[in-house]
């Protein structure tokens, strides 16, 4: 049986288009005329229409959260481990709904689209989208969709931080929210690893400015370095240590030995970076990373995060991985503490795990144990 | 739930607090607390199949560790904070009775009473810590790490200018009376009420 027709999965989805012919204004004053979201839903919105729950994607990821495009898929959409009947994100109750971000390179209006102005791609003139300006886009998309309410927003990292930004600018929108191996802001570090990212995609011969489809050619080598770097930071050292250990995949130790060296984790990073830069488009993660960079949860309230959070209507759940130190456990902990300062319901849990930040998208059985119990309170009883 | 000195804290909860339990658990008093005195409760608890086992009752639970100082509650202010049969276990009692009245307009604390004639008897007669069926661990393998006995608690809050609103205490049905007058020696339990000293 394929793995699409498992008792709970999704199974075969395909994704829908919503468009948008309406001016759209983003946060940094640049106007949209028209725009267009590539979005998934799983499950059945009920009459009520009190189940609908929106999945906010990370930096990299797609409207594709859950199920299989064909039969002979070899890979489910970015977060099937959550999302399907009987999983922690229930489908035989909840209606759930991701899209890709505006901006983004998989369906969603951004660079590799064409700008209606010039019928070329926008490339590097697309303008530079952020957290908020996704929200009101989801909101608008959620219009389209007949939902007037989210029974939860749940998103991990960058998707988290989404989430969040939703409770504080749409209280009475969402019930529930739920942060994953989040932030209220980026660190100077952070920052200083996305500039990395950008550098390296930037210096690539095959950038040309961001115009680099019109020289019929994609920056490969600086996306491949960007995820390459990326990648690390969302791993941890004792992960690493035991999936790759020393291990050669080429090459010996023993000394008469005159060969090239691979060691499997550098063939990993390889590996990881060649297919990356193969798919995802340069220009999204330049504007990407930037909107990671410019997000602060509190910047509307003088730095203060228990104010910009008692705007909140929601419950929230927190959590963070023990070995993260992308977003570390205190990151979460800064939320955790201004959302009870400011009174709001919350429970929180520092999942123990290897897995690094990618944590939150990989089994666990305590962290898929809380998720599953916690969303019991989400959605119509 | 036989804990007999659950009852006396329940009882001591007014209806419709704001409601920290420290030490937390499964959830279950925490769960009892919100149907039977309309508590708003928050759960905390180290353990991660605690924490599971209270997010299925519906509760909120916040993962911390009570030794850690409790530094994230100063901001929030509760009606009550509970901590029952847990003090013995704390690296710093002290910090934790200090923090807990600080964070709660009164906070509610139960202890097993070290100073009862049977620990009495292990110590004294047969010369070994005294190990019972509600403290069934031998010295060097229990997480109870800081007994007292209802002087030393008494002189504690003394010494920590917290002020004692209510004692009770829990002794075997034969020496509920006796638990009552003479509490140091036959109380197996105490349960307080304490509240930051006004003066």
């Amino acid at each position: 049986m394929p793995a699409s027709g498992a008792h709970n999965s999704v199974g075969l989805v395909s994704p829908c288009r919503a468009r948008f012919g309406t001016a759209f204004q983003l946060a940094n004053g640049a106007v949209l005329a028209e725009h267009e979201l590539i979005y998934e839903t799983y499950g059945e919105l009920n009459a009520a229409g009190d189940n609908a729950v929106l999945i906010c994607h990370a930096l990299s990821g797609t409207h594709h959260a859950a199920g299989f495009y064909a039969d002979n898929d070899q890979r489910p959409g970015w977060w099937d481990l959550a999302i399907g009947p009987g999983k922690p994100i229930d489908t035989r109750r909840l209606f759930v709904v991701c899209s890709n971000n505006l901006g983004g390179c998989d369906g969603s209006t951004g660079p590799n689209t064409v700008n209606p102005e010039t019928g070329k791609p926008w490339g590097a003139q697309f303008p530079q989208p952020q957290v908020q300006d996704w929200v009101r886009s989801q909101k608008l998309l959620a219009e389209h969709l007949g939902i007037s309410r989210w029974a939860a927003v749940i998103g991990g990292s960058l998707g988290g931080m989404q989430a969040l930004q939703w409770a504080i600018d749409y209280p009475e929108w969402v019930e529930h929210c739920v942060a994953l191996a989040a932030a209220p802001k980026l660190t100077a570090q952070n920052i200083a690893f996305n500039e990395i990212a950008r550098h390296a995609i930037l210096s690539d011969p095959d950038w040309y400015e961001g115009d680099y489809l019109s020289h019929d050619t994609i920056p490969t080598r600086g996306v491949a370095l960007a995820r390459m770097v990326g990648h690390l930071t969302y791993m941890s050292a004792d992960g690493m240590s035991d999936r790759f250990g020393r291990e050669l995949r080429e090459g010996s130790f023993t000394p008469e030995a005159e060969s090239e060296w691979v060691f499997q984790v550098e063939s990993y990073l390889r590996h990881q970076g060649t297919r990356f830069s193969a798919q995802f488009d340069a220009n999204t993660y330049v504007l990407m990373t930037r909107a990671l960079d410019l997000f602060d949860l509190a910047v509307g309230d003088h730095g203060d995060l228990t104010a910009a959070l008692d705007k909140a209507h929601a419950d929230f759940l927190v959590l963070s991985f023990s070995s993260d130190w992308r977003f570390p456990p205190h990151r979460s902990i800064e939320i955790r503490d201004a959302l009870m300062a400011a009174g709001k319901p919350v429970t929180y849990a520092n999942i123990e795990t290897d897995n690094g930040h990618d944590g939150f998208l990989l089994p666990n059985e305590t962290y898929e144990a809380l998720l599953t119990q916690w969303m019991r309170r989400v959605g119509p009883a | 739930m036989n804990r007999l000195d659950l009852n006396t804290v329940l009882g001591w909860v007014p209806l419709g607090s704001k409601v920290l339990d420290l030490g937390c658990g499964d959830g279950a008093f925490l769960k009892r607390l919100c149907e039977e005195r309309g508590a708003v409760g928050v759960g905390v608890d180290i353990d991660p199949d605690n924490l599971v086992l209270a997010v299925s009752k519906g509760l909120d639970v916040i993962q911390e560790d009570i030794n850690e100082g409790l530094n994230c509650f100063t901001l929030s202010r509760f009606n009550v904070v509970i901590l029952t049969h847990a003090l013995q276990e704390l690296t710093h009692p002290h910090l934790a009775l200090e923090r807990m009245v600080d964070i709660g307009e009164e906070a509610i604390v139960s202890f097993p009473n070290f100073g009862h004639w049977s620990c009495r008897t292990h110590l004294g007669l047969k010369g070994h810590m005294p190990v019972s069926k509600a403290m069934p661990l031998s010295w060097y393998d229990t997480p109870n790490i800081h007994f007292c006995t209802v002087k030393d608690f008494e002189a504690l809050c003394s010494d920590l200018r917290i002020d004692i609103v209510e004692r009770a205490t829990v002794a075997g049905t034969a020496q509920k009376w006796l638990g009552k007058w003479w509490p140091n020696l036959f109380a197996s339990s105490a349960v307080y009420r304490i509240r930051r000293s006004a003066h």
